[in-house]
């Protein structure tokens, strides 16, 4: 099964890339998903990184094949 | 001619749309890279009243993006110069300038004589605050923020729809601004004027507003998405029953066995954590000076090492404490990492 992550923000900059094709190998959620994303990212508070799949904020959904993903951390700026 | 022929000529203004404009209330928390051209494009659409709050001053760094200021401005107040400029450029508009923060104190207060607030702060602590309290004062807010290449946008808060503890429940202590990060100054500009835009078509009551939606921007790249949020009744639920839920960015001081006093405002950050450290604002200290140990040292804190420095004068002279130190520099000089 194969899905699109994209990266935002801190997220893109900590990966080094705004987006990937992912080969996922057994049925993850999306918040299993995410987990596994940020897993050795230098990112403080990774609860704060919302999920949404297919342009949908939800981190309960299963992720199915061709999905497209997106890893959103707040941002502060202005 | 009139000064909005060309606006009233539209089907969405229109002579009706002119009067809801003239007779509506925006509130600008900062007026920054983000506030500063929405002031301006707000001015120019003839909103009734522009309220201006920012308590920082003009540096000479802002001028790449704070297109209200000029060089002359640095070192003035960013509320107060800001509203110099922009009865230059339509006296018609009535402005009220705060040059104060928005606290847990006074946000309900100030936007509750608003109709919409627009958000330029730079800080995830006001982003809370400005969303608890547009909660509690049923009020729409116009959010941007952005980081490095990127922005985001949404409006929150509007028609009973989705806020921004719908759509980040979890704050974060990587309050990262553009000071930090760096940033061209034509991407607030942009989110600056996508913002004016929102505040004006939920004035006019006309179109699309960015509610329930969040629209990521990334400059370089020249793209744009669109998230759906979803709202999460619990989140505004807890603020209408609880009030004002304050967002802190903690962190840890060095030395663990002092005790501090902390005289800064609530809502300056970082905040140490810790049993020994005490928060007292100047404002405070009057009434609440017997919460300070006066047997041991205490070493006094503010941003800077001057509040603080003042605050050892009053205990001293009004008290009679002689175990306060002053910890010149500031806080970052006593932070652990």
């Amino acid at each position: 099964m194969k899905v699109t992550v994209k990266y935002f923000g801190l997220v893109a900059e900590a990966a080094d890339k705004s987006e990937e094709v992912m080969e996922l190998s057994e049925i993850l959620t999306a918040s299993e998903l995410k987990k596994q994303c940020l897993e050795g990212l230098a990112i403080t508070d990774k609860d704060s990184v919302q999920i949404a799949v297919n342009q949908n904020l939800d981190d309960a959904i299963t992720i199915k094949d061709g999905d497209e993903v997106a890893l959103l951390p707040p941002f502060a700026g202005g | 001619m009139s000064r909005y022929d060309r606006q009233i000529k539209l089907t969405e203004v229109g002579m009706e749309g002119q009067q809801k404009l003239r007779n509506a209330k925006v509130l600008l928390v900062g007026v920054g890279g983000l506030g500063c051209p929405a002031a301006m494009y707000l001015a120019g659409a003839g909103v009734g009243k522009i309220g201006l709050m920012d308590h920082d001053k003009v540096d000479m760094s802002n001028l790449h993006r704070q297109v209200l200021f000029q060089e002359s401005d640095v070192g003035k107040s960013k509320a107060v110069v800001s509203k110099e400029r922009l009865e230059k450029q339509n006296s018609e508009v009535e402005y009220e300038v705060y040059e104060e923060p928005l606290t847990m104190a006074n946000a309900e207060n100030i936007i509750n004589q608003y109709d919409v607030v627009l958000d330029g702060t730079d800080n995830f602590e006001t982003k809370y605050l400005i969303n608890d309290a547009c909660i509690l004062a049923d009020k729409p807010w116009v959010f941007a923020s952005i980081y490095k290449n990127e922005g985001q946008l949404s409006v929150f808060n509007f028609q009973n729809g989705p806020t921004y503890r719908c759509l980040f429940p979890k704050s974060t202590r990587q309050n990262i601004s553009c000071e930090a990060t760096g940033v061209l100054g034509v991407l607030p500009g942009i989110l600056g004027t996508l913002q004016a835009a929102e505040v004006l078509k939920i004035i006019l009551g006309k179109g699309e507003v960015l509610s329930g939606k969040l629209k990521l921007i990334n400059m370089m790249q020249a793209s744009e998405q669109t998230i759906k949020i979803n709202k999460r009744p619990a989140e505004v639920e807890k603020i209408r029953k609880n009030g004002i839920a304050p967002v802190y960015i903690d962190c840890d001081l060095k030395n663990k066995e002092h005790w501090y006093l902390d005289v800064r405002e609530v809502f300056e950050q970082p905040k140490p954590k810790g049993k020994k450290v005490l928060s007292i604002p100047m404002g405070d200290l009057m009434a609440r000076y017997q919460e300070i140990p006066n047997n041991q040292e205490v070493f006094v804190f503010c941003q800077s090492g001057k509040r603080s420095k003042n605050a050892i004068e009053i205990l001293k002279n009004e008290f009679g404490f002689h175990n306060l130190k002053n910890v010149e520099g500031g806080i970052e000089t006593i932070i652990d990492g």
